[in-house]
């Protein structure tokens, strides 16, 4: 009798895995570049459980930050006769003879966050966010928050020089153009790094008068604004209600500022860029759908009213 | 005497068909000409340079500096023809010609200062590397006719397989480097003093030439490995090929040569680089094990190939002392 109901159990079981018999079918390669910070940390993770959610077999390389465990990854996934690849590429140069060989094999390469600089018709596609847009979001909703009233921004910038910081500046300045209220009144870099931040914030405060002139801070990422945090507060202010906060990254640290209401929002840099590439995969497989050459994933924002808490003990076991 | 020359090589070869049926065994697509292809094609460079550093330890020497010599060649030839305008070939030659004198300097520095080759070219090491640095920083990429026809010479072997340029290069440089090293006086010279330096010296080798010579060909094949990894990746870099001198003494030891110097085949490194591939090759293939494991079983191997070795030394001394008791 028990012999029997696990009989049924696994009949209905295999019934339901038909489903995704395609994508379970699928062995896929992915050659990484290493662990260098916690996004691609959280980034490896996601691709781990997206793969095992679908019933895809992953070929998981990491590289170490060296180009020739990327090239040797890649050539032996083509030789292992994989149905597909993701790759982060270290550098954008140096990718043409690799992806050729992989192109002659038949095995379409999706490229994961970072561009390179071959003839895109080596590769399927590229999955990536768009820098610029991210900082369009946190401006688009810092001019809603404040409405008609006048505010006065600081504003923390990533590395000097970086693309990141170029873009993030560029999209926020996109979106408060036209918004005379809202403009920023001092602008310096914060390295990217939660000390750089807190140190500027404090020379910030100091300038606009304690604090008192300024209405919010745009940081280019959630660790330079943790650091303001914590400026702020020492200078007796209260982050979130007193200075207004928003960046960029979405990390979990900043939705515990959330939920402790010293944060307001943020924009999600996703580390699921392999969901999008594993859903364009699946189709091109089933029935040959060209994806587009870029596919940009969302830049969602996260504000205080999205249960941060539970965002952060969702996130918190990705790695990061 | 010969026999147990030959045990830690014949050694080296079982452990790589066994290491390589193991893995057939697993994944039946490892004996491919694609998978051999690749191992060749992949750790071409790695094998250039390890050919160089095979005579270094057979004269009892060390050379830290191929790494940074690869890079530096790299930089300079990205440089030099692509913002500089020089012919490829030209620039080619100038590099080659570089390094073969760095290297010359640095065997001349050895000798007469009387300076332990570690340090001599650990300095060569910063040097190079601060020389490629202060070429350039960034990647630049090496978009010339010569390298796209060099990539797109090979040989394609049945079932999809390419036999590379830099593959069949390395190859080359493995045969030239066994007949330099056993049908030259030059290779019995490096012998002779890696065996021993005060007879080498009372039996007349030139000491100051072979050791010139010996850091010269060394530099030499680090600058044609650095002109292979520049053919792999289309690039030259500073930041490349960090550590790779390790991974090459690391493949001359596991090949069967006696660090201490004096005994050793090149075609053992050979094998050495294969081995490493074969480990790294297999760990993509698993697809779930860190990467890491790659240095932890060379780690492994290098461990057990010197206790072989200090194992022969001992064995061998023992039976001379024997033979010589009756007498």
């Amino acid at each position: 009798m028990k012999n029997l109901k696990t009989l049924a159990g696994a009949v209905a079981l295999s019934a339901l895995m038909a489903g995704s018999a395609a994508a379970a079918d699928m062995t896929v390669g992915f050659s990484q570049i290493g662990s260098e910070s916690g996004w691609r940390a959280a980034e490896t993770t996601l691709t781990k459980q997206q793969a095992e959610q679908r019933g895809i077999d992953l070929k998981f390389a990491d590289a170490q930050q060296k180009q020739e465990n990327q090239i040797k990854a890649i050539r032996s996934f083509i030789a292992q006769g994989v149905d597909a690849i993701l790759l982060a590429p270290v550098v954008a140069t140096g990718w043409d003879q690799v992806l050729e060989e992989a192109k002659d094999a038949e095995i379409p390469v999706v490229l994961l966050d970072r561009q390179v600089d071959s003839s895109d018709d080596l590769y399927l596609t590229a999955v990536g966010s768009d820098l610029e847009h991210e900082g369009e979001v946190a401006g688009d909703w810092l001019v809603k928050e404040v409405g008609d009233k006048d505010c006065n921004v600081v504003e923390l910038q990533g590395t000097t020089g970086s693309s990141p910081a170029i873009k993030r500046k560029a999209g926020f300045e996109k979106a408060i153009s036209g918004h005379d209220n809202v403009k920023i009144v001092r602008s310096q870099t914060g390295d990217f790094t939660r000390t750089k931040g807190k140190e500027v914030m404090e020379s910030f405060l100091k300038a606009e008068n304690g604090g008192q002139d300024i209405c919010a801070l745009y940081a280019h990422n959630d660790d330079m604004a943790v650091g303001a945090i914590q400026a702020i507060k020492e200078a007796g202010l209260k982050p979130g209600s007193d200075i207004l906060v928003v960046s960029i990254d979405a990390v979990p640290d900043i939705f515990l500022a959330m939920e402790n209401g010293e944060a307001n929002a943020t924009v999600e840099l996703t580390p699921n860029m392999a969901g999008p590439a594993f859903d364009a995969l699946e189709a091109y497989k089933s029935d040959g759908t060209e994806p587009p050459k870029f596919i940009q994933t969302e830049s969602k924002l996260y504000t205080q009213s999205d249960n941060p808490k539970a965002i952060y003990e969702e996130k918190k076991n990705q790695g990061y | 005497m010969i026999g147990s020359r030959l045990f830690p090589l014949a050694t080296t070869f079982v452990i790589f068909i066994l290491a390589y049926a193991l893995c057939y065994a697993q994944f039946p697509n490892m004996l491919s000409t694609r998978v051999i292809g690749n191992l060749l094609t992949d750790n071409a460079f790695l094998g250039i340079a390890a050919v160089g550093m095979t005579f270094v330890i057979l004269s009892g020497g060390i050379d830290l500096s191929i790494g940074s010599v690869i890079a530096f060649t790299g930089v300079f030839l990205a440089v030099t023809m692509g913002e500089g305008g020089v012919p490829p070939l030209f620039a080619i030659l100038l590099v080659l010609a570089i390094t073969t004198a760095f290297g010359a300097l640095m065997g001349a520095m050895i000798h007469y200062l009387a300076m332990p080759p570690f340090i001599v070219t650990l300095a060569g090491m910063f040097f190079a590397r601060g020389m490629a640095f202060l070429i350039s920083t960034d990647s630049v990429p090496i978009r010339v006719e010569l390298y796209d026809t060099l990539q797109d010479l090979y040989f394609r072997m049945p079932g999809g397989g390419r036999l590379s340029f830099v593959g069949m290069a390395m190859l080359a440089v493995v045969v030239a480097g066994i007949v330099i090293a056993h049908f030259t006086s030059f290779g019995r010279n490096v012998y002779a003093i890696g065996g021993n330096r005060q007879s080498a010296e009372l039996m007349g080798v030139p000491i100051a030439r072979t050791t010139i010579l010996i850091y010269a060909l060394s530099s030499f094949l680090a600058g044609l490995a650095g002109i292979a990894f520049s053919l792999y990746t289309s690039a030259g870099y500073s930041l490349a090929a960090v550590g790779v001198e390790l991974d090459a003494i690391a493949a001359v030891v596991i090949g069967g040569t006696l660090l201490t110097g004096g005994s050793g085949y090149v075609a053992g490194t050979l094998l050495g680089i294969l081995i490493m591939g074969l480990i790294q090759t297999y760990i993509v293939f698993d697809g779930t094990l860190s990467s890491w494991w790659t240095k932890i079983v060379i780690g492994l191997l290098l461990f057990s190939f010197i206790a072989l070795q200090r194992g022969l030394v001992w064995l061998s001394a023992r039976r001379r002392g024997a033979a010589a008791i009756p007498a």
